[in-house]
């Protein structure tokens, strides 16, 4: 037997075996792993459309697939990004693992309703999945009406039905931390002792149960006008169909933050354990994520500068978006700050953090052009909006997912992942992304409109470049698919705490045993006091 | 594959500057801001790089001085940014009142042009240089949006109403014309170009087109579509007078008013029921799905030609006035 160090103890992995143990499971490390691996699939997905579009975009003309599948595409791309991926990225996956752990509890609140919402996943998106082979959808991934509602010939209501699904999936996962994390802390662990990804996830789920309901509704809406043809947005049936767009994003402004709360959350984690250091302005960073969830909610209205609002309202979402701004500045200024007088680690999640930290401080800036509202009148629907959200969600949150990927690994596996090839990775990573998302803010500003499948001339130089770059990318995502599933079996083995990092769930074997710990600990320390383990960083390091 | 590699987009309007200046703004201080954190990431990782496995380093205090100089300084300049951003777009969201005023139907796939003159065009727009033009734009089916980068202008174009923008060319010139909110299959085909001219060539141009007035053919449209036996210029008939109903303030059955502008008329002719006249009956049949949006802007310029009321001024709503082309618009 191979894995010999790893076996002897009993742990979460090994403690029972069979599909059934799996798909039965009320244990929240198990479900992390299993949306671990639906997540991935969806990524893969939304990945292969991703491709074909930049393939598509290579030259001016509309000549590798048609108008329709172009338009397929992207809706595709964008509907499983984002609601079958970046939603449930962070906290399904590492927030279902460790929160927990991190509080010092045996599991979440409600170890039966983590797992139903595992399977609203699953059931939401085996629907989206229906709508693909069916036919596809071809909305974007915004469903403005009355072209979904009236004029689209594809099956946007098994893919709407999916989202609705999957939008209880996330108020649940939402729900379940909040109570855990009110309900469930271990003796001495107090609010302001949390870790920062602790009160990250705990934003989040406030958002998750506050906004997603709205997403649900108005699908429903759209679900009653398409089917029923009950007027409600069309105006040929009396309807309005910007208050569909109000509605929509009054979720999906704060589903952004969904998006990249929680990574905000693992780059703390990230910044303290490779820096050996306290997070800078511990307070201000666990507010600001409760500050952004508060704000994020009255701000929609910036997606809609042109869309015929009265100028008022411009004026006060525009006004009202800065200081959204602002709580996501203190946080790269203390993480940076963080690093000051620290002794910094090069591992491959500090790598990741330093990405997630320069590219979202370009996205976020370039969020406050998008907010000065005779700046937005000129980029909106332009490339230059895609590449600020790229920014934020693929170089924020994705670089913080595979950051925390790493991170835990020993811990969620036992084994190491190979240093040299996650190096090189998250080099190639950061590289290609730049590559595929800067030159699309050029495209941008000289005009080139968003969900075009064909294009002038004169932007073919910066669309080729894209395309290179997400070549590129490409190489650096698939990279970590191979060597992590390699370091399963061929990985060194690593002892409880390889990082030397104080948290709970570093004091716990790796992997942990099914109830996490074989005593509750008493926590005595505050928030990532290094005193105490520096002495043992020992084993892998 | 096409070598030309522009990086800014042509300065073609009187905005097009004043967008770029603020975006020069911009730029300044996010290369500030990314160069400062880039540069502290570095310094800090590279000075403070771990030496041993024992290392630990002393914490260091958090002081609620940095906390608040690096949230005020930066509130700041957001400030600086909503005030200039807000200030364009308060230009940009109102026309000038002696803007010539053009009417655009987005239409799945295809951008239709109505000159008062009664010029139509599809996907081509000319327009004349040094002089505003207003767009009032609806939609015949899904939202589109107008967008000519070169102008740094854009607005969606909304079904069941009325829309505007407004833009004034500065130089010659051919211009992209994109829609930029996404409306099917062929989003990417909804394109054209606008050709902003010397005002003597636009006049040409215009010379050279035969039809007749819009008001000539809402006109038209109004004895066709059997208007006039209700609505007689003397108001004895089931309707009210249409003379100078434009601009005018109606009073509604129910109490309130409203201002009479394009929106109110159109709506009046594909919804009336939704704002009914004082002292009449709500018996005017709807035109929903009998005409197209062009012929409700025929009809708009035609009760526009009424004329003032007798007794009232000068309705406030702009109207086009290219020196003698439109003998019929007031
Ligand atoms: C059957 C008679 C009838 C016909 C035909 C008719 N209308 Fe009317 N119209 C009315 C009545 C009655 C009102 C006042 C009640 C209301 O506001 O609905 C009205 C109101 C209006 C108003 C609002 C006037 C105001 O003072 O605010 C406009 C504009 C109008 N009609 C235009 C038209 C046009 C254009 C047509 C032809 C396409 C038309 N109408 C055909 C009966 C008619
Ligand atoms: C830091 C402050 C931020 C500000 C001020 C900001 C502002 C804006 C504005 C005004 C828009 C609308 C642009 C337009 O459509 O014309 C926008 C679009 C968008 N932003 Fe941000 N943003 C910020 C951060 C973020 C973050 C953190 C995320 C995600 C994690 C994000 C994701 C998005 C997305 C997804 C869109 C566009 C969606 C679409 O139209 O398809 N933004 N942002
Ligand atoms: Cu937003
Ligand atoms: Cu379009």
């Amino acid at each position: 037997m191979n894995t010999a160090a790893v076996q002897e103890r009993t742990n979460y992995l090994n403690e029972s075996y069979g599909l059934k143990s799996w798909l039965l499971t009320k244990d929240h490390k198990r479900i992390a792993v299993l949306y671990f691996i639906t997540i991935s699939v969806f990524f893969a997905m939304g990945g292969v459309f991703a491709s074909l579009i930049r393939t598509e975009l290579l030259t001016p003309p509309g000549d590798l697939v048609s108008s329709e599948t172009y338009n397929k595409l992207f809706t595709m791309h964008g509907v499983i990004m984002v609601f079958f991926f970046l939603i449930p990225s962070v906290p399904a996956t590492m927030g279902n693992f460790f929160l927990p752990i991190m509080i010092g509890a045996r599991d979440l609140a409600f170890p039966r309703i983590n797992l139903l919402s595992w399977y609203l996943l699953i059931v939401g998106g085996a629907l989206a999945i229906f709508a693909m082979v069916a036919g596809g959808v071809d909305t974007g991934w915004t469903f403005y009406t009355p072209y979904s509602t009236t004029y689209s010939n594809s099956y946007v209501i098994a893919t709407a039905l999916g989202i609705f699904v999957a939008g209880f999936s996330s108020i649940l996962t939402g729900l379940n931390f909040i109570v855990t994390v009110h309900r469930m802390r271990a003796p001495g662990m107090t609010w302001f002792r949390m870790p920062l990804f602790v009160w990250a996830n705990y934003a989040t789920g406030v958002i998750q149960v506050l906004g997603t309901p709205v997403i649900a509704v108005t699908l429903v809406l759209v679900f009653c006008e398409r089917v029923f043809h009950i007027g409600i947005f069309d105006p040929a049936l009396g309807g309005d169909p910007v208050l569909f767009q109000h509605l929509f994003w009054f979720y999906s402004h704060p589903a952004v933050y969904i998006m990249v709360l929680p990574a905000m959350g693992v780059i703390s984690e990230l910044v303290s354990t490779f820096s050996r250091k306290p997070v800078f302005g511990y307070g201000f960073v666990a507010f600001s994520s409760m500050a952004i969830a508060v704000i994020g909610f009255l701000v929609w209205g910036h997606h809609l500068f042109v869309s015929g609002q009265s100028l008022y309202a411009g004026l006060v979402f525009s006004f009202l978006s800065y200081f959204v701004a602002i709580p996501s500045a203190i946080k790269v200024f203390n993480w940076t700050a963080t690093l000051y007088k620290g002794s910094i680690s090069y591992a491959t999640p500090m790598l990741y953090a330093f990405g997630f930290i320069g590219l979202f401080t370009i996205g976020g800036l370039t969020g406050l052009f998008v907010a000065s509202l005779g700046m937005d009148v000129h980029v909106t629907d332009t490339y230059f909006v895609i590449a600020h959200f790229h920014y934020v969600m693929v170089g924020g949150t994705i670089m913080a997912y595979l950051g925390g990927v790493h991170y835990w690994w020993p811990k969620m596996t036992g084994r190491m992942y190979p240093e040299g090839w996650a190096k090189l990775s998250a080099l190639i990573v950061f590289i290609g992304f730049n590559l595929t998302f800067f030159p699309q803010f050029i495209l941008g500003y000289l005009g080139m409109p968003r969900r075009y499948h064909a294009y002038p001339d004169e932007f073919q130089v910066l669309h080729v470049l894209s395309t290179a770059g997400a070549s590129v990318l490409a190489v650096g995502y698939l990279m970590p698919a191979i060597y992590l599933f390699w370091s399963l079996r061929y990985g060194e083995v690593a002892g409880a705490n390889p990082w030397g990092a104080p948290g709970l769930e570093w004091q716990t074997a790796s992997p942990p045993p099914t109830h996490n710990f074989d005593k509750i600990p008493v926590v005595t320390q505050e928030a990532y006091d290094f005193s105490k383990v520096a002495g043992e960083v020992i084993e892998v390091g | 594959m096409g070598t030309r590699l522009p990086l800014f987009p042509e300065q073609a309007s009187t905005i097009s500057a004043e967008v770029d200046h603020l975006l020069y703004f911009l730029m300044a201080v996010s290369i500030f801001f990314t160069l400062l954190i880039f540069g502290a990431i570095f310094y800090f990782a590279i000075k403070y790089r771990r030496r041993s496995e024992q290392e630990l380093p002393h914490s260091v205090h958090t002081g609620w001085t940095l906390e608040i100089v690096w949230s005020v300084i930066p509130f700041g300049l957001t400030m600086i940014m909503f005030g200039w951003g807000a200030s364009i777009f308060f230009r940009e969201s109102r026309p000038p009142d002696n803007a010539m005023q053009i009417y655009a139907v987005g239409k799945q796939w295809m951008w239709k042009l109505q000159h008062m003159e009664g010029q139509r065009e599809i996907n081509e727009l000319h327009i004349p240089i040094n002089r505003p033009v207003k767009l009032l734009m609806t939609s015949e089916d899904v939202i589109h949006s107008f967008y000519v980068p070169d102008f740094r202008t854009k607005q969606d174009v909304v079904p069941g109403r009325y829309t505007t923008t407004w833009f004034e060319a500065t130089k010659p010139g051919k211009y992209h014309l994109f829609c930029a909110e996404y409306c099917g299959t062929n989003h990417s085909g909804m394109i054209g170009w606008v050709y902003a001219m010397e005002p003597q060539k636009y006049q040409e141009w215009l010379n050279g087109g035969a039809a007749g007035s819009l008001s000539a053919a809402g006109g038209a449209l109004f004895e066709d579509l059997a208007c006039n036996n209700c609505h007689k210029p003397d108001g004895n008939g089931r309707g009210p007078s249409l003379v100078g109903v434009f601009g005018s303030t109606v009073k509604l059955a129910g109490g309130g008013t409203v201002r009479a502008d394009e929106g109110y008329i159109r709506e009046s002719i594909l919804n009336p029921a939704a704002k009914v006249v004082e002292g009449y009956m709500a018996d005017m049949p709807t035109f929903q799905g009998l005409i197209t949006e062009e012929n409700v802007v025929q009809l708009i310029e035609y009760i526009k030609s009424l004329g003032p009321r007798p007794g009232q001024g000068q309705p406030g709503q702009a109207a086009p006035a290219i020196a003698g082309s439109i003998p019929s618009n007031r």
